[in-house]
């Protein structure tokens, strides 16, 4: 079964090229059943590469492209007066899919975001005083821009909170970016794209993720990391108990593509800063570690126990 | 301001104004009113700024106050140099400091100025309360300094203080060593300015009626004595001071000492004593009725009075011995003899007239005395510390009119009387008595106990005491002022008897007190050297000293920090977390380190990139390691040949 998982990221690596690393982040995120956030200026691949995940692995794929005026019910979906019938039928939004691409989610107004954030903390919907449960596997890939560009309402970050991991695509590196110059269109290639797992082989890797061994060596070591960012000054407030599941569980996900049964310090440094990244805040003093490389200052302050 | 400069929040401005309000405290009653008063101004301005985020006022007004306030030191002060005038300079510039404080930088300097005004104050007084309170001072500045850098997530008071409070705490064992070997000079370590010894009381070399009785309002200290043996009788409590010879018809003065050899015939064994004195400006050093040896760096006139080769400033301690029963000056010379009996003309004819009468009376010189003292006895004389005032013929009023006096009165009145007749008699003042401290054993001589008496020159006999208080009011001999002097006499509270409690409280507070002095206040050059010689360190010379503070600095800090890592390491019980930190440190002599947040996986293909030819082997550990550690095995056996690897393994 971890073949097909290898298959997943070298076939979504045919279409982001130089990016393994990111895919696989990705790929975590999804096995240990959290959203992702990518941020990143626009047109470095973060929708391709939404698309291109959702493909491979045979899933439902919708996106909503967030905008200034997006309404709750664009992406929840509305109950429409049928004649015939003489009732109200609900037609499902967008949001009724496996994969949910939340295109440039800062571009929306809280009121729409918040219709997001909470179908993703709850899986399920309600509207109209009705629930509606979510499909499983739910997978929800937003995109945000960085908030200095205009327009934007930034996240705010007790919903950053709702993300088990925010990544940063970046520029590709000088070979990739030949590849991508001199190969074919990347639409093209996305409609070539055919599934390499079902949903039900998804599941049962969600399941495995679940169960990875993590000992209690690997347990001191996730606590030394939290107890660090509590301790020290130079974060503005330490990791919260949900933090240090989210790292938990990314790192086991992390093991479970590594292929192995239990979960090494190694795993959890891989996760480290697409987890924590934006959940700890440097303080000013701090100013040398800011934004990406907090996390690397954190995993290089503390021991491995 | 600078731009970019971190700014100090309203917290940090509060705690250093509170800083600088204890530590300035203590001064406030020293210097003029209104410094006092200007600093305050200046630091509620502060506040008032900080709270309502107001911007620091303009360089100008601030150059204004300088030259105001200066001009205020020299006009109060005559001067801007020495002790006081500094000590006010300093009060003002830092409370104008106050008003520049916007960066960290300016706040730090303001801590470190405040570490200085702390100084400052032992320029007054280095007594165990002031000590104290400059103890919680610099912890206080110091927990200030420690939350000036807590920039965010301030986590309220106790944090910094706790961590000031454990800075203090380590750094005593560095200051014992610095106490103990810092090499002393002798005299204080820097002239201190020549207006700091204002305001000492103590004996003088004159006496009028009531300038004894005067002191005797004071309860400080004059000195402390400590007896090698029993503490003798308080009727052989005599200690010796000025001797007065000349006496102008109102003030007695000791005149121009002459200086001899000490000549004296003893039968009994001496009393060994050492004595603490307080500094009280003068050069007299006290001893017992009679001194049989001379402290260092000191002359005996030829009267007996010991006298320091300079002005006592501060605490001096010297043993002594004495013999409290002896004969001396049999030989006397006559011009000496002749000075004894001098009168001036003109004063106090109706004492002359009663001396006259009862030379004819007696004509014994012993005789004579009995006769004078049975008077003083059986007359209603009357002892009191606030006897009615003299006038010209002040001994001829006393005697004949008021009949109440001190002991002042009552030694003038003996000797015109002795002079009178032709006997040669000398005042001597000095003290008397003391208080035993029953906590230490030792005796503490107030000012309160400052007393006068009488020496007479008999034929055969040479100069024998003669107290004449003692004839009116044996008390004040046997057992202290506080029980000779009538209820009604205003005497210092502490001398009063009256309370036990009160008492016992003092007698600690005073055996405390003592202890202090001698050991932390009189750790002088001497003291230092006879310490060191008991550790068997013969030549403390200062290069010694210098080095010797060195390597006792070194290991404290090395104890300190030993104590302080022990926390870092823990002692691993894990045999295969101990075995591979083994492994590791194989590798580690072979200069290939493991980082200490490194992963065993990362490592091993580090190890692997920088060492080819270990790749197997390391592979072979550190997966081994990884199951054990990580996984979920914990087959003893795997344990054993995970020990086995490490063992054989060779970098």
């Amino acid at each position: 079964m971890a073949q097909s998982l290898d298959k997943v990221i070298s076939q979504v690596g045919n279409v982001i090229l130089g990016k393994d690393r990111q895919i696989r982040l990705a790929v975590a995120c999804l096995l240990a059943r959290g959203h992702l956030l990518i941020e990143d200026i626009p047109g470095v691949g973060k929708t391709t590469l939404a698309h291109a995940l959702a493909s491979s692995l045979g899933l439902a794929f919708q996106r909503i492209q967030f905008t200034s005026d997006l309404l709750p019910a664009d992406i929840l979906g509305v109950s429409i007066y049928e004649r015939d019938s003489g009732r109200f039928k609900f037609h499902p939004g967008p949001i009724f899919a496996h994969v949910i691409l939340a295109d440039e989610v800062n571009r929306a107004t809280p009121k729409a975001q918040s219709a997001l954030l909470e179908a993703m903390e709850e899986h399920q919907v309600t509207t109209e005083g009705e629930t509606r449960t979510l499909p499983r596997p739910f997978f929800v890939i937003a995109t945000q821009n960085p908030s200095h560009q205009v327009g934007t309402f930034p996240l705010p970050e007790s919903q950053l909170d709702r993300f088990l991991m925010r990544i940063e695509l970046g520029y590709p590196d000088a070979e990739a970016e030949r590849a991508l110059l001199q190969g074919v269109d990347r639409r093209d290639l996305l409609s070539q794209l055919t599934p390499c797992m079902a949903v039900e082989e998804l599941v049962e890797l969600q399941q495995r993720a679940k169960r990875i061994h993590t000992s209690g060596a690997l347990l001191d070591y996730v606590q030394a990391l939290i107890a660090e960012t509590r301790r020290s000054p130079d974060y503005v407030s330490g990791l919260s108990p949900r933090a240090g599941l989210a790292l938990l569980h990314c790192a086991r996900a992390w093991a479970l593509i590594e292929g192995r049964e239990h979960a090494i310090p190694e795993d959890v440094q891989a996760v480290l800063s697409s987890v924590v990244g934006h959940r700890l805040s440097p303080t000013g003093e701090a100013d040398r570690v800011n934004g990406a490389n907090v996390a690397g200052h954190l995993s290089r302050q503390v021991a491995i126990p | 301001m600078t731009a970019g400069a971190p700014v100090l929040s309203l917290r940090n401005v509060w705690w250093l104004l509170a800083a600088l309000a204890m530590v300035g405290a203590p001064h406030a009653g020293r210097v003029p009113w209104w410094i006092t008063a200007l600093a305050v101004t200046l630091m509620a301005w502060r506040g008032y700024l900080a709270r309502f985020n107001l911007g620091l006022p303009s360089r100008w007004l601030l150059l204004l106050v300088i030259a105001g306030g200066t001009a205020g030191v020299f006009v109060s002060y005559g001067t801007i140099f020495g002790r006081d005038a500094g000590v006010a300079l300093l009060i003002i510039m830092l409370s104008l400091k106050l008003l520049e404080l916007a960066t960290l930088r300016d706040a730090m300097l303001l801590v470190f100025l405040g570490y200085f005004l702390v100084i400052t104050n032992f320029l007054y007084s280095q007594t165990i309360p002031t000590a104290l309170y400059m103890l919680g001072s610099v912890w206080f500045i110091t927990a200030t300094m420690i939350g000036l850098h807590f920039a965010v997530r301030y986590p309220g008071p106790a944090a910094p203080l706790r961590t000031a409070g454990v800075l203090l705490a380590q750094s005593v064992p560095l200051m014992l060593v610095f106490f103990v070997l810092f090499p002393r000079v002798q005299g204080p370590l820097w002239g201190l300015p020549r207006d700091a010894y204002a305001g000492i009381t103590g004996l003088s070399d004159t006496m009028t009626p009531g300038s004894i009785a005067n002191l005797s309002l004071s309860d400080a200290v004059a000195f402390r004595a400590t007896f090698n043996g029993p503490i003798p009788n308080p009727t052989r409590l005599y200690w010796r001071g000025p001797v007065l010879w000349d006496f102008d018809g109102r003030t007695w003065s000791a005149g121009r000492p002459y200086f001899g050899k000490m000549r004296y015939e003893t039968n009994s064994a001496p009393v060994e004593y050492t004595i603490t004195l307080e500094p009280h400006s003068k050069r007299w050093m006290f001893a017992l009725d009679l001194p049989a040896r001379m402290p260092p760096a000191t002359i005996v006139t030829w009267d007996f009075q010991i006298l320091s080769t300079i002005p006592i400033h501060n605490r001096v301690r010297y043993e002594m011995s004495s013999y409290t029963s002896y004969r001396y000056g049999e030989e006397e010379r006559e011009p000496v003899l002749a000075r004894a009996r001098r009168l001036p003309e003109g004063y106090n004819p109706r004492t002359r007239e009663l001396a006259r009468r009862m030379r004819g009376d007696a004509p014994d010189d012993r005789d004579l005395i009995r006769n004078v003292l049975a008077k003083f006895r059986n007359e209603n004389f009357f002892y009191t510390l606030s006897p009615p005032p003299l006038g010209e013929h002040s001994v001829d009023e006393f005697l004949f009119a008021t009949k109440s006096g001190f002991c002042e009165h009552y030694a003038a009145a003996f000797t015109v009387l002795m002079r009178a007749a032709g006997i040669p008699a000398r005042i001597v003042t000095g003290y008397q008595g003391g208080e035993v401290n029953p906590i230490t054993d030792y005796l503490i001589v107030r000012q309160a106990d400052a007393h006068a008496w009488v020496e007479v020159w008999l034929e055969g006999q040479g100069w024998v005491r003669i107290d004449p208080t003692a004839a009116v009011s044996p008390q004040r001999v046997e057992r202290g002022i506080a029980a000779a002097i009538p209820v009604s006499d205003p005497l210092p509270l502490l001398v009063r008897t009256d309370y036990e409690w009160l008492r016992r409280i003092r007698f600690t507070w005073d055996s405390i007190a003592n202890n202090w002095n001698q050991w932390v206040l009189g750790y002088t050059q001497e003291r230092q050297r006879q310490f060191l010689r008991s550790f068997g360190i013969a030549d403390p010379a200062w290069r010694n000293l210098a080095a010797m503070l060195l390597v006792a600095t070194g290991i404290a800090v090395l104890i300190l920090a030993a104590l302080v890592l022990r926390k870092l390491k823990t002692t691993v019980t894990d045999p295969v977390l101990r075995a591979y930190r083994r492994f590791c440190g194989k590798l580690a002599r072979k200069g290939l380190p493991r980082h200490p947040a490194e992963g065993p996986a990362d490592y091993a293909a580090r190890l692997a990139r920088e060492r080819p030819e270990l790749a197997k082997a390391v592979s072979l550990v550190s997966a081994l390691y990884i199951s054990l550690r990580y996984g979920t095995d914990c087959d003893p056996a795997d344990v054993r040949e995970f020990t086995r690897l490490v063992r054989e393994f060779k970098a």
